[in-house]
């Protein structure tokens, strides 16, 4: 069997299913550590022996098997963790002793105690005692089974240092005692997955249309899959549902975002025929779900937003009047500078764009920000000032990181000049 | 588990021994107390004398200096601590959070070893 495939093979247990197993065995054994420890060896092991042995029938049910063997042996080896073990209670050896094969699969749509073991293990990735840097890398590498050097190649730092963000985010999870539990009141919580899920989801989409890399895990995706997950498990919260229907319809528009030159093609100017209609559609149908829980927030707010902009026919038929009183509700529950840049923008719009230049006017904070110089550089245009748009473009350029928007910025300062 | 948590606060005037206030003040600090106490976390628990009366010793190379004044110099000053039982740090932090201290910052730091702990 050729090593791609077993690679493969591989790389789809480890992101579709590792997160769920080691949920399962950290709450049997209590041990996080061990659990994932364990999970890893049994993933090496996989590697070392599939390509003599073939790829088992089962995978899921093969990594379990191999894990959870390994767990036990760690177990035996460390007394201290055996005695947590047997405090706990828990009967991790019943079916031990049972043939690899007679472990049954475990069917999570049917199986209330997997969606607890799942839910518990992303709300102590995401625990609000751990800092959000180190719940995004403990979710993605726990939860969605990304290796260390993929997570660090996705946030652009070196490997070495997000292995101790990790290490020191375990440390403080086993030391500080963060719990495998499901708290009474889950909203908090659920709050602290959605920044982390979001921050993940951002970094992706920002980072999409720079990067050169192939082999660069897309964080969207990742994102996506993960939210897909946590709807599945708070079926009854409307802002998980919101945003996962605002990043879907972020990424309908992926492929229409780059052009074939890899240059970034602005919303207005993009062929709408080559949107994702199929996720367009999952997102306004998660979206409605979402009002009908009659609980709006950013998220559901912003998914909204999204929603106007990516149902209009054209460009030209956007319904701006109804963004902007969309962004008066979002600013009234996300009270940050960027949600006013965002509302001045749609106010011009919707009204004209001395009204949008007034409420930039108040948004002095956001000084070393290059997306007030540029949309301010936008509605000077349109209120007919080149001049004075001009100095705003070549203040934008000076401030931009992202290569394919300063590509952006560069072609109006050229037009203008 | 067991935690240390300890109280930063800003000192303001107590009411005066005897006033209602007072009575109101210890009424809610002593049904923490019993609540930490009948509920199986108790461990150690005290109220410390204004910051005022704080000495610092500090070690160095250079030898010892004694220094008039608490370890960090900040508007909220350490002004007591409990030491509690709890299953793990949402349990804990539930604890800190009920502290009848209305503002302030209540650090929670898990115990490594305390050579008197009762082991069992």
């Amino acid at each position: 069997m050729s090593v791609s495939v077993i690679d493969e093979a591989l790389t789809d247990l480890a992101r579709e299913h590792s997160g769920r197993i080691l949920a399962i065995l950290a709450n049997r054994i209590g041990d996080l550590d061990i659990a994932d420890e364990s999970v890893q060896e049994a993933l090496v092991r996989g590697a070392e022996r599939w390509p003599k042995d073939g790829i088992p029938d089962n995978p899921p049910g093969w990594l379990m098997t191999v894990a959870r063997r390994i767990a036990i042996d760690r177990l035996r080896s460390d007394s201290s963790a055996r005695r947590r073990i047997e405090q706990s209670g828990h009967d991790l050896t019943a079916d031990l002793n049972a043939a690899p094969d007679s472990v049954p699969l475990i069917d999570e749509a049917n199986d209330a105690t997997v969606r607890d073991d799942r839910l518990r293990l992303l709300l102590l990735c995401c625990h609000p005692a751990l800092n959000l840097e180190a719940q995004v890398a403990l979710t993605l590498r726990l939860v969605a089974g990304l290796t260390t050097e993929e997570i660090a190649s996705a946030f652009l730092v070196p490997t070495s240092t997000l292995a101790q963000r990790i290490s020191r985010a375990k440390r403080k999870v086993r030391d500080a005692g963060i719990p495998l539990t499901i708290p009474d009141n889950l909203d908090d919580r659920v709050a602290s997955v959605l920044a982390v899920l979001y921050l993940s989801f951002n970094e992706g989409y920002l980072s999409r249309s720079d990067t050169t890399d192939i082999v660069r895990v897309d964080l969207c995706d990742e994102a996506i899959r993960l939210t897909a997950q946590f709807v599945e498990l708070v079926p009854d919260s409307a802002e998980a549902l919101g945003l996962f229907a605002l990043e879907l319809f972020h990424d309908a528009r992926r492929d229409a975002r780059v052009n074939p030159q890899r240059e970034l093609v602005l919303l207005q100017d993009q062929d709408r025929a080559t949107w994702d209609w199929t996720k367009v559609t999952l997102a306004n149908s998660l979206l409605h779900r979402s009002m009908q829980l009659m609980a709006p927030g950013p998220y559901q707010l912003q998914a909204h937003i999204a929603a106007r902009h990516t149902n209009a026919p054209r460009a030209d038929a956007t319904d701006w009047a109804a963004i902007a009183s969309l962004y008066a509700q979002l600013e009234k529950v996300l009270p940050t500078d960027v949600v006013r840049l965002n509302h001045a923008a749609a106010v011009a719009l919707a009204t004209s764009p001395n009204a949008g230049l007034d409420r930039l006017a108040s948004l002095t904070d956001l000084d070393g920000y290059h997306l007030l110089h540029s949309t301010r550089a936008r509605l000077l245009e349109m209120a007919g000032e080149p001049a004075l748009a001009l100095d705003s473009w070549k203040r934008a350029a000076e401030l931009v990181i992202n290569p394919a928007e300063k590509q952006l910025i560069d072609e109006r300062i050229t037009a203008l000049s | 588990m067991e935690y240390m948590i300890t109280l930063y606060s800003q000192e303001v005037e107590r009411p005066a021994p005897g006033s209602p206030e007072f009575e109101a003040m210890m009424g809610e600090w002593m049904a923490y107390n019993q609540r930490l106490i009948d509920n199986g976390h108790w461990v150690a628990g005290a109220n410390l004398a204004p910051s005022l009366t704080a000495t610092t010793v500090k070690k160095s190379a250079d030898g010892v200096t004694i220094v008039d004044g608490p370890f960090a110099e900040s508007k909220e000053v350490l002004g007591g601590f409990y030491l509690v039982k709890a299953a793990d740090l949402d349990e804990a932090t539930a604890l800190a959070t009920a502290v009848p201290i209305p503002f302030g910052s209540f650090e929670i730091r898990p115990v490594a070893f305390r050579p008197d702990a009762d082991h069992g």
